[in-house]
């Protein structure tokens, strides 16, 4: 952790707190990856072979980067191959850092958790701000494997699992309408969730919230006086 | 060119079968079910495309109760989102905290004390039974039966009774804390649960003298909705619907290590028919085996702590995780990117209902109308957990 992550303003002075903050190593030695995520990734190399771009582990699980060429057939791989059969999410990550809220120069919305302003990826690492990574194991071996791919930030599009999956229909509609990526091939592509007029795609990062534009959160500076209490509170002494 | 007679009364028949068909052709009518419908449990709509009787095709329309809990958990900090993951399948709303928190402790190199594992577990099942005797008696009430719902009705309030008792909320308890639990048992509170387990293996065995041997319910449940173990696996199907269609997988035995199943024994129940019959009956079975488990963790309920060292401002280093868990309803994951700050850059919350629920365009096609409202109430789903 470095000193440029600013404590977020609604913290509690840690005064009196006999428990340190335990700060992890700067750079922790990277853990060898599991038996079992070994073996599968050597199996989705024997198949994929170019396609497959990083791969990496997170606590025993494996997570691997593929082209985007790559990804309809590494659904098929893993179903075939891997006996992946159970699919269990399709979504995207937006990996660009939250915009201040009201702008730059604004103090913007102290109450929210103050993430990094620097962009960082995930295991198995990003070409660029957007990724579709997806969930599959299977139920007779009890393994599974996170899927990653990168989208295209200007014509975000990438192919469709619902051929090989048909469980990812409605995961895929989600992903569309949250983050505005398309899916080629998917048989009926309209919103899940959200009315068909809305505009804008709610999970990238730039789409504001809106709630906490119009209104701090209450939790933080709650003036509102209680009621038949006369006394206004007027501004809040920095 | 001469015909064989046979041959042709045979082409004589379907000319008959055909002018018919075309005599009594009907217009396809589209019934729209919901989004307030007494049989949806909630505002779930189904457009219905009939033919007759007979379903052409459903699409259900989801999303009148979206309320973005991915978008806010970018917004709180880990303690403020157990908040708002309570409501997402708020029948077990306890279940719905433990994958968020264990992922967090994961990421945290945090490890609750055994105690706390323990009462987490024994919660956890709790909410499972709380859940699983709503369902025995509400699925009997939507194929025509009106006392078990009652009677589902009663067993749950005595379980919702010793979740309030220990947390505090019937509902929502938000009783998980990154490390451990809020506060302990109440006095008293292990004799008061092992009266009411003893209630509960009572009363489902009522359901089934009542229910399971009743000869209406075989009638409209027997061979309706049957789901393959291949369509279901592939369709996210998870959690009992997937059991009752003979796939022997269970996140609390074969899954990665969570809570202390491992140190107990039970049995995962399967059934191989795969239709509404067979869920209520994995389900009715799995009631059972979660009072097993119950009484067992109250026999051997080790004493200790109930909160780990943590720090008083919770940080979460940057990490990425997967913990999936075996909730009442299914496969219930989460997926946090943390990135190091008080809250995570990313949450994808993985919901059971959703996944459940659409498997129903390609099940709903070609049952009778009666038929919709049986598969509704078998599959069980909760409409905060589809819509999130």
């Amino acid at each position: 952790m470095t000193d440029a992550v600013e404590p977020a303003a609604n913290e509690l002075p840690a005064e009196g707190d006999d428990i340190p903050i335990v700060e992890p190593d700067p750079e922790p030695e990277p853990e060898p990856m599991p038996e079992a995520a070994a073996k599968l990734l050597a199996q989705l190399e024997k198949e994929l072979k170019d396609g497959i771009i990083e791969s990496g582990h997170t606590f025993g699980d494996l997570v691997v980067r593929v082209t985007p060429e790559a990804w309809r057939k590494a659904a098929e791989v893993a179903r075939d191959k891997l006996e992946c059969d159970y699919l269990s999410f399709v979504s995207g990550i937006d990996w660009m850092p939250a915009p201040k809220v009201g702008g730059d120069d604004a103090e913007g919305d102290t109450s929210a958790p103050a993430q990094p302003t620097e962009t960082t990826y995930g295991v198995a690492g990003s070409d660029g701000r957007f990724q579709v990574f997806a969930r599959v194991s299977s139920t007779s071996r009890h393994h599974g494997v996170t899927l990653k791919v990168d989208v295209d930030e200007a014509a975000p599009s990438i192919a469709s699992w619902v051929s090989v999956y048909p469980g990812a229909d409605w995961h895929e509609r989600e992903c569309w309408e949250m983050f505005g990526i398309s899916f080629d091939g998917h048989p009926g592509m309209r919103h899940l969730y959200l009315p068909a007029e809305f505009e804008g795609h709610p999970l990238r990062k730039d789409f504001p919230l809106l709630s906490r534009e119009i209104k701090p959160w209450p939790g933080l500076v709650d003036v509102e006086p209680m009621p038949g209490e006369e006394v206004v509170q007027e501004v809040i002494p920095e | 060119m001469t015909l064989d007679f046979r041959a042709e009364a045979l082409i004589q028949k379907h000319l008959a079968d055909a002018r018919i068909n075309i005599e009594l052709e009907t217009e396809g009518m589209v019934l729209n079910l919901g989004p307030q419908h007494p049989a949806t449990h909630g505002t779930l709509r189904v457009v219905v495309k009939l033919d007759g009787e007979r379903v052409v095709s459903a699409d259900p329309v989801i999303g009148y109760m979206h309320r973005g809990y991915e978008k806010l958990t970018e917004f709180r900090t880990y303690p403020q989102i157990t908040t708002l993951i309570n409501r997402i399948d708020w029948l077990s709303s306890f279940a719905n905290e433990v994958p968020f928190i264990h992922g967090a402790e994961l990421l945290m190199g945090v490890e609750a004390p055994p105690r706390a594992e323990y009462i987490r577990t024994i919660l956890t099942e709790l909410s499972r039974i709380a859940t699983f005797v709503l369902f025995l008696g509400e699925m009997a009430l939507q194929v025509g039966a009106i006392t078990p719902a009652f009677y589902g009705f009663r067993d749950r309030e005595h379980v919702l009774n010793l979740i309030e008792a220990a947390t505090g909320g019937r509902f929502h308890p938000n009783f998980n804390r990154i490390g451990g639990l809020k506060v302990d048992l109440p006095q008293g509170w292990i004799d008061e649960t092992r009266r009411v387990m003893k209630k509960i293996f009572d009363s489902v065995d009522d359901f089934e003298g009542l229910v399971v041997g009743n000869e209406i319910f075989a009638v409209r449940t027997r061979g309706v909705g049957v789901i393959p173990a291949g369509v279901g696996a592939a369709y996210g199907v998870s959690g009992s619907n997937l059991r009752a269609s003979g796939v022997d997988w269970d996140l609390r035995r074969d899954g990665p290590e969570y809570l202390v199943y491992k140190d107990l024994d039970w049995r995962v129940w399967t059934h191989s028919d795969g239709d509404s019959f067979a869920r209520y009956w994995v389900r009715m079975q799995e009631t059972r085996e979660s009072c097993r488990m119950v009484l067992q963790m109250l026999d051997g309920l080790p004493a200790g702590p109930i909160m780990a060292k943590v720090p008083r401002i919770i940080k979460v280093p940057e990490g990425e995780v997967w913990v999936n868990t075996e909730n009442p309803l299914g496969e219930m994951g989460y997926y946090l990117i943390s990135k190091g700050a008080t809250g995570p850059f990313r949450t994808k919350i993985r919901s059971a209902s959703f996944s459940n629920v659409s498997i129903l365009p390609w099940l709903l096609k070609g049952v009778y109308v009666p038929d919709i409202i049986t598969i509704l109430a078998s599959l069980y789903f909760i409409l905060g957990d589809i819509d999130r």
